[in-house]
């Protein structure tokens, strides 16, 4: 490393120190910029993938007012996938890089997604569930020291507590409902509870980029820290439900001052990861066609701008010559 | 066989929130045009009302300072305590001045 390099790096590991923000024309080490490019377009993906299994049920919802609240949500999805492929570009990645990563399955993206939506309850257990996981996991970055990340998490953050308010109602109505209602609540729960567990990812023992992200206050809080805290929050909130998490060794420990919760299927989570999930490939084959499909209305506004850009200037040339 | 290997081009996007205040940058996107880009911005970054208008820009048109020209560009202003008012100490008598 030369001199000047090592000065660049010295500055870097000040600023994270201080809890000042980078920004994108800082000087950066390349590990960070690769880091937070694996990061935040993992992120990005999963808020597009993520709008799928919900994307299921908006033709289905029971009424006018679920389908306009849910319409509205997987809309918020899609802003959230935006914000986010904006701010990795700004770390140099294209749009069109991205997007082929994740079309040739060489991106990954939250493997809560690749689980199927069976009934109008996983409506509800997605809501309260899988967006309160990522709220956990999104609050912290809000802090993180990449600038254009925490400005578009703060916004993320702002649009997701409708998401996770309006599952739990969701839930709530089902579990007063007729006992029927109330079952589908609670298989929507039973099958929605351990991949949501499994969304903090691996133990902090088996995560490979943990250390040096918390070194880079990219990550602030462990993996199984925030997993604890989901937990602990969520405990409450099901027997409010009068709804039984699926975890008969899930008890308070008064000692520790948390519950205490079974143990999780990590063979179950590597291989959903690896591509094994019961809708991998329907999710990325949806994806891919829609972008092949959308191919000739991406042509046609390029041809369109093109040919407007073109007369413009013409009509500009032909005024200065009058 | 498509020719969409361009992808759109990039626009900032900056938002007024309310009458009274300044445009301020939200982010960015992608549009094939000036008036896509406008629609674009208006669903990405307004869907709560954040807005009463946009401007969109090209990101290549904006020109940005360099952050290794900051201590050129601004330090010289770090020795200037006088261009602040509360670098004088008056009488009692004229407190708000």
């Amino acid at each position: 490393m030369s001199p000047v390099e090592m000065n660049l790096e010295a500055r870097f590991d000040a600023y994270v120190a201080e809890e000042k923000k980078i920004e994108p024309k800082d000087w950066m080490p390349d590990a960070y910029r690769k880091t937070l490019i694996r990061q935040i377009s993992q992120h990005a993906h999963s808020e597009i993938v993520g709008m799928l299994p919900e994307g299921n049920w908006i033709s289905r919802a029971p009424s006018l007012k679920r389908k306009a609240i849910l319409l509205a949500k997987v809309q918020d999805e899609a802003g959230h996938g935006l914000y986010l492929y904006s701010a990795a570009e700004t770390l140099g990645v294209t749009r069109d890089q991205m997007l082929q990563d994740l079309h040739a399955g060489k991106a990954k993206y939250s493997s809560i997604f690749n689980y199927p939506t069976l009934t109008w309850a996983d409506m509800g257990a997605v809501g309260w569930l899988v967006d309160g996981a990522a709220i956990m996991n999104q609050v912290p970055l809000c802090k993180c020291s990449y600038g254009p990340y925490a400005r578009a998490m703060v916004r993320v953050c702002k649009e997701e507590s409708f998401h996770q308010r309006q599952g739990f109602q969701v839930m709530l109505n089902l579990a007063q409902g007729t006992p029927e209602q109330k079952a589908m609540a609670q298989d929507a729960l039973n099958r929605w509870w351990w991949p949501s567990l499994m969304m903090f990812g691996p133990s902090d023992a088996d995560s490979p980029h943990s250390a040096q992200s918390m070194k880079w206050n990219i990550k602030r809080f462990s993996n199984d820290e925030l997993r604890q805290r989901f937990v602990d929050m969520t405990v409450p909130q099901s027997e409010l439900l009068g709804l039984t998490l699926p975890d008969p060794d899930l008890k308070w420990n008064e000692e520790r001052g948390h519950y205490d919760f079974g143990a999780i299927n990590w063979d179950e989570f590597y291989n959903v990861i690896k591509g094994n999930g019961p809708c991998n490939k329907e999710r990325l084959g949806a994806r891919v066609k829609a972008y092949e499909d959308g191919a000739w209305v991406r042509d046609a506004a390029n041809a369109y701008a093109t040919k407007e850009a073109a007369r413009q200037k013409n009509a500009n040339a032909s005024t200065h010559a009058a | 066989m498509s020719e969409s290997k361009h992808e759109w081009p990039l626009w900032e996007v900056f938002i007024r929130s309310r009458q009274g205040l300044g445009h301020k940058h939200a982010g960015s996107l992608h549009a094939a045009d000036a008036q896509m880009a406008i629609q674009n911005a208006r669903d990405v970054y307004t869907r709560r009302q954040e807005g009463v208008s946009i401007w969109v820009v090209p990101a290549e048109a904006i020109t940005a300072s360099s952050p290794d020209d900051k201590d050129v560009l601004f330090d010289p202003a770090n020795d200037k305590v006088y261009r602040h008012p509360t670098f004088y100490k008056l009488p009692d008598e004229v407190n708000n001045m």
